[in-house]
């Protein structure tokens, strides 16, 4: 009877918890129904259409902001995954003078504020007078996202047992051999999901985008941005669901690889 | 003539010891860890290193390993300075503490591994890993994963991977440290039986006086980056040489003193509360009139009986006896036998051991008698 009682009711956290759900997914909600809208305005529906869509398909601007975004998001993701594994490797194993300012001063990247690291970045490349490109945005992007890899590799190294590459040099592996075949694998998850969230964060970038991109280089949000200042058009709602769907595709394949190797551990 | 030859540098090679240590220190960002150690360890000995945590023996077994470098001094491994050479050149392989075996592999391949990495065949490679496997009981859980087995389970294939590459010295850090007490029991016969089987030098760290004892040919007490004594587990449980050997194996009562007066086969002490024992010294014993000593007695030694008993169960011995009054002050009953604390006249606490039998049970705060042999003191320098 006591057991049954809390159930039959609606508690107060259940409906919080709703509440809260409500507060983070109906304004999406209503911008995937929206891109669906026939109307050229948000106000009113006037029917089921895929035409915005198709515009997107046919958006050359739009598809080669995407292209740029996409190729800055890779190449800094893997300039920054073996620099970041590479960084957080040596903190971990090494002892030097200075060890924890180092550590302090490689994680600074996470605390400070985007628009403080894209302020700073704009002021170097003029002083130095290095025209800004496509490139420029790379190496501003490689700085954020080498402090996240390496962050969660660490965190990562830490939780491994600290005798592991003991162990492949005692079976005769040269240090060489024993970071390949042994460290390297065990930090593989690490790496990996250390990665998509540095892609996501670089993908997501506006600001240190937009004060470090030179001619002919337009990203994905600096795109959007300089469309929706003169007014929402149903196209970006449209692009607005794509990019949701794919980041969720995303989180997913990210989630579902990790389940699948503790499977693999632990059934 | 050559034949002789030939049979004497066997005997010169079989009498060489596996491992050797030489004075090594090491010393860590100003702190010694290893102060001066001699070490020879015999080829096919099981062999441990014992010592409380902190004493250097980990870093001793890290040394031998290659994991560290001496600081001073010099390893030997079959007679080889090992002095500049790498862990992954050196013939020796190690069970670590937490066995460190590769989560990304499978049973078979973390046995695998060492084979591999010598390019051996794969024909060779598949019959060695099943025969080491077989050998820890482990052929039937090849496919799995680490973390998908028991502490004890993760034990056996440290061990395979550890053996596979037939290494002349195998090192065991602490190896059954983590286990519950009834497996640790079990894996301590199945270490045994894996020694003789094989016939491989075994060097074990423990701090497990009673995992030292039962499984070691030979043992090296450590305490404070010194070793203490080594011998046998019977040299050294019944002949310890310093007080804190007597202290550490087993349980022990001393008591600090001086000598009053010293005859050929017996020395009088008189401790600092003024106890006055007789003690017949061992033979190695060399101190001299008016020295400092410390009485050890093993709490098993000590005869215990009410005050109205007197010494009727005492054994006739041509040696003296010690014999004291005093109060129980504390009984702790361990099932196989009793735990007595008596409080002497003279303040000393002593810890008496006995057999628990229900004629002799005495009853908390009577007046007692203790009584022991001189012959089963040992007079220690301190």
């Amino acid at each position: 009877m006591n057991q049954t009682a809390p159930q039959s009711k609606i508690s107060w956290q259940l409906l919080f918890t709703l509440l809260m759900f409500a507060f983070m997914y109906v304004p999406i909600l209503i911008l995937a129904v929206y891109s669906f809208n026939e109307s050229r305005f948000s106000a009113s529906w006037t029917g089921f259409s895929l035409k915005w869509y198709a515009s997107l398909l046919q958006d050359s601007r739009l598809l080669s902001s995407l292209r740029d975004t996409l190729f800055v998001g890779c190449f800094a993701v893997s300039i920054s995954a073996g620099l970041g594994t590479m960084m957080a490797v040596g903190l971990f194993k090494y002892r030097f003078p200075g060890k924890s300012l180092y550590r302090g001063m490689s994680y600074l990247p996470l605390i400070i504020p985007d628009i403080a690291i894209a302020v700073a970045t704009l002021v170097f490349l003029v002083s130095i007078g290095l025209s800004r490109s496509i490139w420029t945005i790379i190496a501003a992007h490689i700085v954020f996202c080498l402090a996240y890899i390496a962050v969660v590799v660490s965190t990562r190294l830490s939780s491994l047992n600290p005798h592991l590459e003991e162990a492949a040099l005692d079976l005769g592996a040269t240090p060489t051999q024993a970071f390949i075949k042994v460290l390297l694998p065990e930090l593989m998850p690490a790496i990996l999901s250390g990665c998509l969230l540095a892609f996501v964060l670089s993908m997501d970038d506006l600001l240190i985008s937009s004060f470090t991109a030179g001619e002919g280089a337009n990203t994905l949000p600096m795109e959007i941005f300089s469309r929706v200042r003169t007014g929402v058009k149903p196209d970006i709602n449209a692009l607005s669901v794509v990019l949701i769907l794919f980041s969720g595709v995303l989180a997913f394949t990210a989630e579902y690889l990790r389940y699948q190797s503790d499977r693999k551990k632990l059934s | 003539m050559s034949q002789t030859v030939m049979q004497n540098r066997r005997s010169e090679i079989e009498t060489q010891p596996d491992v050797e240590l030489r004075k090594v220190f090491k010393v860590f960002n100003g702190e010694t860890a290893v102060r001066g150690i001699d070490l020879d360890i015999r080829k096919g000995e099981f062999f441990s290193i014992l010592g409380p945590s902190g004493c250097g023996k980990t870093t001793t077994l890290r040394l031998i390993a290659g994991f560290e470098e001496p600081t001073g001094g010099e390893v030997l491994i079959c007679g080889q300075s090992m002095n500049g050479v790498p862990a992954h050149q050196r013939p020796v392989n190690t069970v670590f503490q937490s066995y460190a075996l590769f989560g990304h592999l499978t049973v078979w391949d973390n046995v695998a591994f060492g084979l591999r990495l010598k390019k051996c065949s794969h024909a060779d490679v598949q019959q060695r890993v099943s025969e080491a496997l077989t050998l820890v009981k482990m052929d039937s859980l090849s496919r799995r994963f680490p973390a998908q087995l028991s502490g004890g389970q993760q034990q056996r294939v440290a061990l395979a991977r550890a053996l596979i590459n037939r290494p002349p010295v195998v090192l065991l850090d602490e190896p059954l440290g983590a286990l519950d007490l009834k497996l640790r029991k079990e894996m301590q016969v199945e270490l045994s039986n894996l020694h003789q089987k094989l016939g491989v030098t075994f060097v074990l760290v423990t701090h497990d006086q009673e995992e030292a004892l039962s499984l070691s040919d030979r043992i090296a007490v450590m305490n404070g980056g010194r070793v203490e004594q080594i011998g046998t587990p019977s040299e050294i449980y019944e002949s310890p040489l310093t007080p804190f050997v007597a202290d550490f194996i087993g349980d022990t009562n001393l008591f600090q003193g001086k000598i009053d007066q010293s005859y050929s086969a017996l020395l009088n002490v008189v401790t600092h509360k003024g106890l006055k024992i007789s003690v017949c010294p061992q033979d190695s014993w060399n101190g001299s009139h008016g020295g400092d000593v410390v009485v050890s007695v093993r709490p098993e030694k000590i005869q215990l009986g009410s005050q109205t008993d007197g010494m009727t169960h005492a054994p006739k011995t041509r040696d003296p006896m010690n014999c004291y009054e005093g109060r129980l002050k504390h009984i702790m009953y361990l099932g196989t036998h009793v735990h007595y604390v008596v409080e002497l006249l003279t303040g000393e606490n002593l810890t008496v051991l006995q057999p628990n039998r229900p004629e002799s049970r005495i009853d908390l705060y009577t007046p007692v008698q203790v009584y022991w042999s001189a012959a089963d003191c040992l007079a220690l320098t301190p």
